[in-house]
């Protein structure tokens, strides 16, 4: 078993990220550093459109997310729905 | 000499104000909408009372006669406040630009039908009016509300319906001669058609209860008008028969009401679950006044569309149902 993470500058826009991320994710952590949130989860870490936008109580397109993402790890699959990381192939 | 550069982490003692963190906790740092809503209402040492209202303090809960332990409850889902509000307003608008550029650089307004357009003209006009009453009755909720989380977000609506007011009057510029919008004034002023809606808009403006003007403009009047006007008309109607361009020029109000709906829902949602005396207050005037905006919008939505307008209606008032349902109350408009 490896983890996965990803990283995001801590400010207003990552924060509904984050918190949407910590809710689908109950098994992930997350390690707030200065400036930086990094999330860490075993094997696997999904990211939901409809839980930021739940989170944000606006639309959101998931590659808004790039704008404050500093760096994960793991293979990613991403669609218009989520975007998870694993180590599947 | 090497100099040393470490990161050191300082962790604040406190992670927001304390009037903010009596309603969300120290636990973690507010949002910057909850900073600039909580504990923002005026509450002691008010100026001497209004000669003109002396029943009432300049912020008094006892101008509704819905009543919450905790206005803040009322909260926005957006978490708009002037920052995030303006930003995703100007997101907006850049589009609107561009839909503009397109239509214009491609002269798509004289590629439609004569007649169409002069539907257009008659049927979309005069509901700049309708929404600049819309932008006064939201001034009126701002202004006598109470609580920051009600009232800073109907400032800002206020402000929402004076950008659609502009952008019909725009879109009325780019289809015709300015002299239509005299000629949709006129209307408005005297053309049977219209009478009743600008009846209720009126009427709307002399209510005095902020929460009932909320129901009858946000959720009842509103929410008949843009799913009927800019969806079943716009969106339907008019770009099915070659108005394509009008759909593009007027793209900002359905997605702007779909997203203040989350409010108007929100905020009916919250104060109904509060109380039964709340929830039958808000039926009661949620009934009465869709009802009447039911009434006044018969005509119009033959003048739009003929003889399809009667099940556009139709199909509006189920939504404007099921939404009633979602918050809590049953509405029975037809």
């Amino acid at each position: 078993m490896s983890n996965v993470f990803i990283a995001f500058q801590a400010n207003e826009e990552s924060r509904p990220v984050v918190e949407a991320i910590l809710a689908d994710n109950p098994h992930a952590t997350a390690v707030y550093s200065p400036g930086l949130v990094k999330i860490d989860a075993p094997n696997q870490l999904v990211v939901k459109r409809e839980t930021i936008e739940e989170h944000l109580g606006q639309r959101y397109v998931l590659q808004q997310m790039h704008v404050n993402l500093v760096t994960l790890s793991g293979h990613i699959d991403e669609d218009d729905e989520q975007f998870t990381l694993s180590w599947k192939h | 000499m090497t100099v040393d550069l470490q990161a050191r982490e300082i962790k604040p003692l406190r992670n927001t104000f304390s009037h903010v963190a009596k309603y969300v906790g120290n636990d973690k740092p507010a949002t910057r909408y909850q900073e600039g809503t909580f504990g923002a209402q005026p509450t002691a040492n008010f100026h001497y009372r209004a000669t003109w209202a002396p029943d009432f303090e300049l912020f008094d809960v006892s101008r509704s006669a819905v009543v919450m332990e905790d206005w803040y409850s009322l909260k926005d889902p957006r978490q708009f406040y002037y920052g995030t509000w303006t930003m995703a307003r100007a997101r907006q608008q850049d589009a609107m630009e561009a839909n503009y550029q397109f239509v214009e650089s491609r002269n798509l307004v004289s590629k439609m039908p004569d007649a169409l357009r002069t539907k257009v003209c008659e049927v979309l006009i005069p509901f700049r009016h309708v929404a600049w009453g819309g932008n006064m009755n939201n001034c009126f909720i701002a202004a006598y509300g109470y609580g920051t989380a009600l009232t800073a977000a109907a400032c800002l609506h206020a402000m929402d319906e004076l950008g659609v007011a502009q952008y019909i009057t725009r879109l009325a510029l780019a289809l015709e001669e300015p002299a239509v919008l005299d000629e949709g004034k006129q209307d408005w002023l005297n053309k049977a058609d219209w009478q009743a809606l600008r009846h209720m808009v009126e009427d709307i403006f002399v209510l005095s209860d902020p929460m009932e003007v909320f129901v009858a403009q946000n959720l009842a009047l509103d929410g008949l008008i843009y799913p009927l006007i800019f969806g079943n008309f716009v969106d339907g109607h008019v770009a099915l028969n070659g108005g394509t361009a009008v759909s593009m020029l007027s793209a900002f109000m359905l997605e702007w009401h779909e997203e203040s709906n989350r409010w108007v829902d929100g905020v009916l949602k919250a104060a109904v679950a509060e109380s039964t005396a709340n929830s039958e207050l808000i039926a009661s005037w949620a009934n009465q006044w869709a009802k009447r905006a039911h009434r006044a919008l018969v005509p119009i939505a033959e003048l739009a569309m003929a003889n399809a307008g009667d099940a556009a209606l139709g199909d509006v008032v189920s939504l404007l149902e099921a939404r009633a349902k979602k918050i809590g109350i049953t509405l029975q408009i037809a």
